[in-house]
This record gives C-alpha cells, sequence and structure tokens, in this order.
C-alpha cells in the first residue's frame, strides 16, 4: 500500500517546546503528483516540509517517503533520503561567495565522480532548463529575485531528484517572474516525473498548477481537494482563504483576553 | 529570603548556567568540526580559499600595525634604557617583547577583529539566508563544507600574520633605533642575537600564536554557527566575538606565560 | 577572483611565513643547539654559585658554548649542583675549569670555562672537578676591609688592589 503513495504522513505531531506547531497531521501524495500545502503565516506549513525534509523530526507519528520513515532514519539513511530530494528555499538560498555555475554544479560536484567537462554539460542543460543559460559566469548578487529563483531551481533538480519540496516559491516575485516560475515548476514536474510539495499562500497561481491542494491551519488539516473542488468549496474558511477576505472565520483581530477598553483603562471603575 | 536578594541570585544563577551550556556546547562544536576535518582537508582548496580571506587579506594591517609598535617600542625603549646608559640593549628589549608578548597578542587581536568578525558574520548571513540549511538538505553537511575550511584556515593563518607581526616590529625598532636615532647596527642585531633564545622565545611565541588562532577561529566559527538567523543576531554575534576572542586571547596569554617564561 | 589568483596569493602568503620564521631563528634568535641529539651533558659543583640563573650561558673564550639546563643543592656537602648542555662541537680536557663570572660591573652572569692540557676530553655525564666560586660583592667588601684593617700585611694589599 505504500507503493501507490509515494509520501504519506500518519498522526504526525510536532511542537517547538511546548508550542504545538502540528497536530495529528494526516496527508498522503501519490507518485508523480504536484500538490500544494497552503495556509496562512505560522500555520506551520514550512514546518511540514521539513518534516519530510528530515531536518526536523516529529514527536510522534511517521513520515513515510517512499515506505521508510524519516523520523527513524540514522545518519547516513538520511543522507540517502535527501541525495534524492531537491528542494528549493523561499528566497532560493543559492551561495553567495560562489558563481551561477558553481552554484548549480554543486550537488554534481558534492554527490558524484563526474569529469568536469561532464559536470559543465549537466549545468549547462540545467541552466537551458529555467532558460538562463549564458548566466554561469554571473554571481548570486548580480542576479535579480526572479533569476535567482530559477538558478535555485536548477540547482535542485541536478540530480534529477524523485521528489521536489518548494517552500514558497512565489513570494517576493513580480508577476512575470511569478508566471516563470509557476510554469518552469509545472514543465519540470511533468517532465520528470517528479513528485512534488508545494508550500504556499498563493491562491490562484497554485491553483492552476497544482494536483491537488491542503489546506492547514492552527496545526491541523482543515480542507482538501483538487482546484476545482476547492474552488467550488462551501467551507467558509476555504472560501475565506481563496478569496482573500479580511475578515470571516479567522478573525481580523488577534484574541485579546480583555476587551479594548479595558486595555485603554477607559473603564470608570477599575481605574482608580 | 527577601525578594532584593533572590532576583540577583537567580540572575547569577542563569549566567552560570548559560556560560556553562555554552562551553559544552563549544566544545562539542569543535569535536564535530575535527570529526569532519578529514573530509575538508581533503579537498584542501576549501581552505586555500578560505586562507586566502582570513590571511592573504588580513597582510596590509598585520604590517602596518607591526612597524608602527616596533616604532613606538624603539621610540619609548631608547628613552627608558638611555636613562640607564644601556641603549645597546634596544634591539633586545625590542625582539623579546614582541616575541614573547606583543607579537601573538597584538596579531591575534587585530585578526579576530578583521577576520574573527568577517568569518561569524558570513557563517551567519549563510544561515540567515538560509544557505546552511540548503546545503544541508542537498545532503552535505555544514560543518564538513563551510565551518571546518575556515576553522583551519585561521589555525594556518595565526602563526604566519604573528611571525610577520614579529619581523615588521623588529624592523620598525630597527628603523627607529638605528636609521633614525643613529644606534650601531651590529650592536642591535648582536643584543638580539644574545638576548633571543630559538626555543623559549621564537618557538614559544609561535605556539602562543598557533594557541590563540585555534581559540580565536573556533570562537568566531561558532558565534557564526550560533547566531540568531536575523539581521539583529548576526550583528550581535559578530560584535560577540570580537570581545569574547579579545577576553580569551588576554587570558590564554596570561596561563601560557605563566606555564612558558 | 579567479582560483589560481586566489592559489597564487595563499602561495605568497605561505612563503612569507616561512620567510619570517626562518628571519626570526636565523638572524633574531642565537640559533644555539636545544635537543639532546646535539649536545652532551656536564656538571660541576660550587661552593656558592651568586647569582648563577638556568639558561645562562656557558662560554669559553667569549664564545657561547652551551647552556645552564638545571641547579640544584647538595645536601649531602652543600654545594650547589650545576648542570649545563654544551654543544657536542665542543669538546674541553679533562681538567678543563668552571668560573662564575660577570658580564660587565652589573650585568648577567655567566658561566665560564677554561680549557686544561690534558689530552682526554671531557664525556657526557663527567663532572668538572676545578671550579671557583662567583664573586660575591657582600664577601668581597667584608674581605677588603678585613684585609685593610690588617695594613701592612703584603698578601693582603695584593687582595685588595684585586678588588679594585
Amino acid at each position: 500500500m505504500s507503493s501507490d503513495f509515494f509520501i504519506e504522513l500518519r498522526n504526525v505531531s510536532f511542537a517547538y517546546g511546548r508550542r504545538p506547531i502540528l497536530k495529528n497531521i494526516n496527508l498522503r501524495i501519490q507518485r508523480g503528483q504536484l500538490v500544494a500545502i497552503m495556509g496562512g503565516s505560522g500555520s506551520g506549513k514550512t514546518t511540514l516540509l521539513r518534516l519530510i525534509s528530515g531536518q526536523y523530526r516529529p514527536q510522534r507519528g511517521e513520515v513515510l517517503v517512499d515506505g521508510k520513515d524519516v523520523a527513524k532514519m540514522g545518519h547516513a539513511e538520511l543522507f540517502a533520503h535527501r541525495r534524492r530530494m531537491g528542494m528549493l528555499f523561499q528566497f532560493g538560498a543559492l551561495f553567495t561567495d560562489l558563481s551561477v555555475f558553481d552554484n548549480v554544479a554543486f550537488p554534481l560536484r558534492e554527490h558524484t565522480d563526474l569529469p568536469e567537462n561532464m559536470i559543465r554539460d549537466l549545468v549547462i542543460m540545467k541552466l537551458n532548463a529555467v532558460g538562463l543559460r549564458g548566466t554561469q559566469e554571473l554571481m548570486p548578487a548580480e542576479l535579480s529575485g526572479g533569476m535567482a529563483r530559477r538558478v535555485a531551481l536548477a540547482r535542485a533538480i541536478a540530480l534529477d531528484p524523485a521528489l521536489m519540496l518548494y517552500d514558497e516559491p512565489f513570494t517576493g516575485l513580480d508577476p512575470i517572474s511569478l508566471g516563470v516560475i509557476a510554469l518552469l515548476i509545472k514543465k519540470l514536474n511533468d517532465a520528470l516525473g517528479t513528485s512534488a510539495i508545494m508550500v504556499t499562500h498563493d491562491v490562484h497561481k497554485s491553483l492552476d498548477i497544482v494536483d491537488h491542494v491542503y489546506f492547514v491551519a492552527n496545526g491541523e488539516i482543515i480542507a482538501e481537494g483538487t482546484p476545482d473542488q476547492v474552488r467550488a468549496a462551501e467551507s467558509p474558511w476555504v472560501h475565506q482563504f481563496v478569496h482573500g477576505e479580511a475578515d470571516g472565520p479567522v478573525h481580523f483581530a488577534y484574541p485579546a483576553g480583555r476587551g479594548l477598553t479595558d486595555d485603554l483603562g477607559m473603564l470608570g471603575d477599575g481605574h482608580a | 529570603m527577601p525578594e532584593f536578594l533572590i532576583s540577583p541570585l537567580r540572575r547569577l544563577g542563569h549566567a552560570s548556567i548559560n556560560a556553562i551550556w555554552r562551553l559544552g556546547f563549544i566544545s562539542r562544536f569543535l569535536v564535530a568540526i575535527l570529526m569532519y576535518s578529514g573530509q575538508s582537508l581533503l579537498r584542501f582548496s576549501l581552505v586555500i580559499r578560505e586562507v586566502y580571506f582570513a590571511g592573504v587579506l588580513s597582510l596590509i594591517i598585520i604590517i602596518v600595525s607591526g612597524l608602527f609598535v616596533g616604532m613606538v617600542l624603539g621610540l619609548q625603549g631608547y628613552n627608558t634604557l638611555s636613562r640607564f646608559g644601556s641603549s645597546d640593549a634596544l634591539g633586545a628589549l625590542v625582539a623579546l617583547s614582541l616575541l614573547r608578548e606583543l607579537g601573538p597578542v597584538l596579531a591575534a587581536l587585530l585578526f579576530a577583529s578583521r577576520s574573527g568578525s568577517a568569518m561569524t558574520a558570513e557563517i551567519g548571513l549563510m544561515k540567515a539566508t538560509e544557505q546552511l540549511d540548503a546545503m544541508s538538505v542537498m545532503a552535505v553537511n555544514p560543518i564538513a563544507r563551510v565551518v571546518a575550511p575556515r576553522f583551519w584556515a585561521g589555525v594556518i593563518s595565526m602563526p604566519v600574520l604573528a611571525a610577520l607581526f614579529n619581523v615588521m616590529g623588529i624592523f620598525g625598532g630597527y628603523l627607529i633605533g638605528v636609521v633614525m636615532i643613529g644606534l650601531d647596527q651590529g650592536t642591535y642585531w648582536s643584543q638580539m642575537n644574545n638576548a633571543v633564545d630559538l626555543h623559549y622565545d621564537v618557538v614559544n611565541g609561535l605556539i602562543k600564536s598557533l594557541v590563540f588562532g585555534i581559540a580565536v577561529t573556533l570562537i568566531a566559527v561558532f558565534e557564526g554557527y550560533d547566531a540568531t538567523p536575523t539581521a539583529a543576531g548576526v550583528s550581535s554575534a559578530t560584535t560577540r566575538t570580537v570581545v569574547t576572542s579579545a577576553l580569551v586571547i588576554l587570558a590564554l596569554d596570561f596561563v601560557l606565560t605563566a606555564f612558558m617564561f | 577572483m579567479k582560483r589560481s589568483t586566489i592559489d597564487l596569493w595563499v602561495g605568497v602568503f605561505v612563503a612569507i611565513g616561512i620567510a619570517c620564521i626562518v628571519f626570526l631563528s636565523l638572524k633574531v634568535a642565537n640559533l644555539t643547539p636545544q635537543n639532546a641529539n646535539s649536545t652532551y651533558v656536564l656538571t660541576a659543583d660550587f661552593d656558592n654559585i651568586g647569582g648563577l640563573k638556568i639558561k645562562a650561558p656557558v662560554k669559553s673564550s667569549g664564545v657561547v658554548v652551551g647552556r645552564v639546563t638545571n641547579i640544584e643543592l647538595d645536601t649531602q656537602r652543600y654545594v650547589a649542583h650545576v648542570t649545563l648542555a654544551l654543544d657536542k662541537r665542543y669538546q674541553f680536557s679533562r681538567d678543563t675549569s668552571a668560573e662564575i663570572l660577570t658580564s660587565g660591573l652589573l650585568g648577567e652572569q655567566y658561566l665560564g670555562l677554561t680549557e686544561g692540557g690534558d689530552p682526554d676530553s671531557l664525556k657526557s655525564g663527567d663532572r668538572i672537578a676545578i671550579t671557583s666560586s662567583a664573586l660575591v660583592l657582600e664577601q668581597l667588601i667584608s674581605k677588603f676591609m678585613l684585609n685593610f684593617a690588617e695594613k701592612g700585611d703584603s698578601h693582603g694589599g695584593k687582595n685588595a688592589s684585586a678588588a679594585q
């Protein structure tokens, strides 16, 4: 049964110290699917990704990737798992002291014994795939935000991973760059047959490209479905999220313990 | 117990626990660096690159400060020695002060503020921009790839810089004593030769600078790796590197001097 | 920054380091023998070593030939037992004499060796039999005063002139 699902989270709970982040999460992703996990800021989406990459370990539950529990992996196993995985970070996380070429070549040089001319060809192919062939000699500081994100994407797919993780791939991009990145994610997923998880709060762009959506709020999955199901969803929470309304089930105001008048000391009798 | 006693005691306890915790953490960090050093020393080009940033770029500041310190020693030493009619011993005074104390200590202080702070800021920024995370997600250990090469580069660079500082200082003393004041240059060198012992002065001075190099670089990479990944966190980590390094250099210097001389 | 440029600069850097250490060893320090391989050990007993210290130079005809490595009090005979490490290049005859001298009027004390006439050389671990103690200023003055009191004695007059 683990064969039909590439990633499976069973009853996973995670807490920072005493602050619970994820509560009893169950989630299944089929091989080759592109899945989005959406939710507000601080809802535990990024933590979910880090559980899958093995950067965090859950206090309870199992994180199965291709049938193996990431939470129980030893050092060597975990590194083997990560070698088959690519991750695109929120702001790219390019190595600022290496050129574009060296950034993309980094995983190849670290994990393969390929000769330098083959590495060169692979790097140029990967850069070509993201449309940035010709930028090899530039340093990350010379790239625009969108270009940096694409170079990071080329680096993430350098080893042809079986699993791609995208952490907020659309944050801070102009609409054109955003469209380019979304197109690339979709195209690479289809071309490489990779399973991919994308954490995002950009609803419209992601609904266009993903196969399945999970909504996370307060550490729990509160809704899921295909993009069409989500667009038509009755749930007031999903409705509020998809349409970006300021008030709804998620309140505009932080739930303060006391009323505003109390905080301002305007109540006559309490204030001597 | 009254409250005014409890709260300072509690603060003292908290500070002590914190200090001990950090000491334990930094020791474990050193063990981790040494464990992964094999990998990074095999790929020596990584270390060479860091020697460039830590050592080569510190050359100017070391040359200039060494020269000035030597010139000041020359002037002050001459003033004091000539009062006792023994200005001939200027060479010995300059060389011994530099080799035993000033060379290793001042070079290490300059190194901490020039290269140590840069290392902390660089590693801290790599952490803040998720570069270290990206590395470990790519199944590359950041301690082996980022921290260990910088550590070894610092350990290699420090004795070289201290030796250069000494030579420049002795040359500075020569400029003042021989060229400016007009002492006999043969006396300057021969007095120095008589007073300086290869083992007790030169080698011990180099051992000192090696120890300082290990301490300063360890502090620098640790503070960077341990920094809170925000702009404020990196800047306070950089400050801590310089302050802690300075204190540790001076304390270690006292301990080493007590054992060596 | 190109890799080859970095390599070049680091090469220059390391070369500077080696040059500095060589300079410090050869030009600044007197390359005296340190290790047991190039030195041999002698001992000498003195009634009084004055201000002689460990690491004080051992000189012969003004040339540094070794260092004092240890000083201790022999509690059987109450004499100072001094150990010296000498450079193997310099061999001394068995009737060599050792005396504690002062460089200049108030300078450091050192150990002077004067070669004798015996054809055999001292071997490692041997004792230098002929020694003369340090001149202690207080003793010198009191001796001078004593002799001064017994004026007229020709022997005393000789001492007094020597003390000047």
